[in-house]
């Protein structure tokens, strides 16, 4: 029981282990399963080391272009609320100063007659343009003399609040507002001391709208608003989205600064926006610029869309291109793998031929001594049987000496079979006769074609030059060409085996058959190592190694096949014409 | 040409087999002499004369080869027939090759031994004639085998 717990917990240790180690090929274990376990392990470390770096580089570059870009937008906001706000600085500083000049340069006597104020605010007309009225208020806050498009001469303005500002700190700059005249404008108040020391106030009032040229002047696109606000959040110029001029600004107020500056708020419509303002430091202004903030990121949102696009593209080729190169990869191993394997078979299976071809040559030669004793031994008998006058019985036992030699003689045959088999192993090149080694190899497979009903059909030419070749590896072509011929062809079919001479220098031997033939797509390939139509029975060798005997003989192979109606194997071999050396062999 | 003047050495290392030959050529008006191996080959070769030696290739101790060597070497004039298993043509085509007269392949059908031992003898003769024709133009000697003429 315990026994069996152990093991068990190794093997998931040992699974654990081969997990880890991505990059190790198991050695052992199912083949399938170890092929599978690679393509695995290459493919995910592949998309691994190429990946990551990709989404790493692909995440900092969108940060930093995000970033980048934000700024580059933003900046020139940036800029122009910032020169803007100098703009109305400028405005406002000049119509102050103006309104405090007349009340310094003229003084109380003067402005508080009419005419002379007349004359003076027509001259602040021709030169500024925007100045809508003027008016001296007694320090009572009555006014006293007014100039200007409306009746408010005598009206008290002690209990308004401006008045009191201006009264304490000499000069006042208002929010926008209707007052009585029921159009925006700002006041400008200025104090002053007359002659009796009693104080008195110079007003006057401006047009608005010439606040909204300023915003106009800063050259927004469509989707971005800009206008003034006073520090309780009152629109003091028209807003494109958030309201009128007096209305009240929908969104919170940024905090204080008289730096420009950029934030990101929400635009009241459920997106983000960028609002750039800057508070006046001298009135009681903020310059505010809202700028939508797909409008301002449009450009990254296009450049974001590329950078996804390429991103994307590239991890699908990377992952096309990476599980193609693993299959090709590993396919390409595996294939080595069995080739190797086969290799292996094949060079064991030689191996034990040759020490077969070794063991039956020795008990060939060790039985050829005996042999040639009963050989002698019976010769003899037979010769003391001839020469004796009188044998009893002579006739018989000549009979049964000349049995015993015959028998002595097929011994002979058959250990001379046995050691030709065995010769098959060392090349030696001799002067052969194809029709003989035919012949020879026939005497293999005679007992088949009996048994299969093949009709062999012989036709040698008579008088062929003989070939230079190895007696063992030429058997070895007819027989593999033969064992060929005979497994395509039918019980009952006929192979022809016929030799005849091609030109002066070329004997063809051609084997033909009436079997079932092969395909083109087969014959393409019946040459190339491991390729066999016969299943497990084949080993795919025979043929490339005929081929390969017959191409180091300097020799050819052609193949006619039809399917369904036979193939032809014909094997050119060089005639070797005895050049002088001694083949007296 | 009659049988009995040719004096055949028979050299196999199976002496079941040298014996039983031995008597087969005897049988047949032969002069034939068996010896067990090359060593003795070479005794029996300096202590008389042959006509034609049958040699087996495989031996134990010294081999049909080194004693072809030996034999062409001290007695040119003697032929040398060489008895080879099948699995040793290579070795009767190398004993041809150092100039032994013919092979055969055990076992031996005993008259075709017997017409290349006749063939051998005759070849040996027509040497000698020639050799004591080409004396006999240069000078009388003392004595008229070659194979003596060398050993002196």
């Amino acid at each position: 029981m315990s026994l069996a717990n152990n093991s068990k917990d190794k093997t998931r240790r040992a699974s654990r282990v081969e997990r880890l180690k991505l990059w190790e090929l198991p050695e052992h274990g199912a083949s399938p399963e170890r092929y599978k376990i690679l393509r695995r392990n290459i493919f995910i470390l592949m998309i691994f080391v190429t990946t990551v770096p990709l989404v790493i580089m692909a995440a900092i570059n969108y940060h930093e272009y995000q970033a980048g870009l934000k700024q580059e937008i933003l900046n020139p906001l940036r800029a122009t609320v910032s020169r803007t706000t100098h703009s109305f600085d400028l405005f406002l500083a000049q119509r102050l100063s103006a309104v405090s000049f007349v009340a310094s340069a003229y003084g109380y006597d003067d402005l508080v007659n009419e005419q002379t104020l007349g004359r003076v605010f027509r001259v602040m007309r021709e030169e500024f343009g925007e100045f809508v009225d003027l008016g001296v208020i007694s320090a009572q806050g009555i006014q006293l003399a007014y100039v200007g498009p409306y009746d408010v001469k005598g009206r008290d303005y002690s209990k308004q609040n401006w008045y009191h500002q201006a009264q304490i700190k000499g000069t006042y700059i208002s929010d926008v507002f209707l007052g009585y005249r029921k159009f925006p404008h700002i006041a400008f108040a200025v104090q002053r001391w007359n002659r009796q020391g009693k104080t008195w106030i110079l007003r006057a009032t401006i047009d608005t709208r010439r606040l909204n040229t300023f915003v106009s002047s800063m050259e927004l696109d469509r989707a971005s608003d800009a206008f003034l606000l006073n520090k309780e959040g009152v629109l003091q110029t028209p807003s494109k989205f958030y309201g009128k001029t007096l209305e009240k600004f929908p969104l919170q107020l940024p905090p204080t600064t008289y730096q420009a500056n950029v934030i990101e708020i929400g635009n009241g419509h459920g997106d983000l926006a960028f609002l750039a303002y800057t508070y006046f430091a001298d009135y009681p202004y903020i310059l505010a610029v809202v700028k939508q903030r797909a409008e301002v990121m449009k450009s990254w949102y296009s450049m974001k869309s590329n950078l996804i696009t390429v991103f994307v593209v590239s991890v699908i080729v990377i992952f096309l291109v990476v599980f193609g190169l693993t299959d090709q990869l590993v396919k390409r191993i595996e294939e080595c793998d069995e080739k190797r394997e086969a290799a292996f078979r094949q060079m064991e299976h030689n191996h034990k031929l040759s020490s077969i071809g070794r063991l039956a040559a020795g008990v060939a030669h060790e039985i050829n001594n005996p042999m040639a004793i009963i050989n002698e031994k019976a010769g003899l008998m037979k010769d003391l049987i001839e020469y004796a006058d009188e044998f009893p019985q002579k006739e018989r036992f000549l009979t049964i000496t000349d049995s015993i030699l015959n028998a002595v003689n097929r011994c002979g045959a058959i250990t001379h079979r046995l050691l030709g088999f065995a010769r098959r192993m060392d090349v030696n090149i001799e002067i052969l006769d194809v029709g003989d080694i035919v012949k020879e190899t026939l005497t293999f497979l005679e007992k088949e074609a009996l048994y299969h009903n093949i009709e062999l059909q012989l036709e040698f030419s008579v008088g062929l030059p003989g070939v230079a070749a190895d007696r063992g590896q030429l058997q070895q072509v007819f027989l593999n060409l033969l064992n060929n011929a005979f497994a395509a062809v039918q019980d009952g079919g006929a192979i022809s085996i016929s030799t005849r001479a091609r030109g002066p220098q070329t004997v063809a031997v051609a084997i033909r058959d009436n079997g079932c033939g092969m395909s083109e797509d087969t014959l393409e390939h019946i040459f190339e190592p491991f390729f066999s139509t016969k299943g497990a029975r084949g080993t795919g060798l025979g043929l490339p190694i005929t081929y390969g005997i017959v191409k180091k003989l300097g020799g050819e192979i052609e193949v006619e096949s039809k399917q369904g109606e036979g193939t032809t194997f014909t094997v050119l071999l060089p005639v070797k014409v005895p050049d002088g050396s001694n083949f007296s062999y | 040409m009659s049988l009995d003047e040719i004096r055949v050495l028979l050299v196999d290392d199976e002496k079941e087999f040298l014996e039983t030959l031995v008597k087969r050529l005897v049988k047949r008006k032969l002069k034939a002499s068996g010896v067990g191996g090359g060593e003795q080959a070479l005794l029996a070769l300096r202590e008389k004369p042959v006509d034609v030696v049958v040699l087996d290739v495989k031996m134990a101790g010294m081999n049909g080869i080194e004693t072809l060597r030996e034999i062409r070497r001290h007695y040119p004039l003697v032929e040398v027939i060489m008895l080879t298993g099948h699995a040793n043509l290579e070795a009767a085509i190398e004993g041809m090759e150092i100039g032994a007269f013919d092979y055969l392949t055990k076992p031996v059908e005993i008259d075709e031994l017997l017409y290349k031992v006749q063939d051998a003898y005759q070849k040996k003769a027509l040497q000698e004639q020639k050799i004591a024709l080409m004396q006999a133009a240069a000078g009388p000697l003392p004595k008229p085998g070659a194979s003596d003429l060398l050993e002196g």
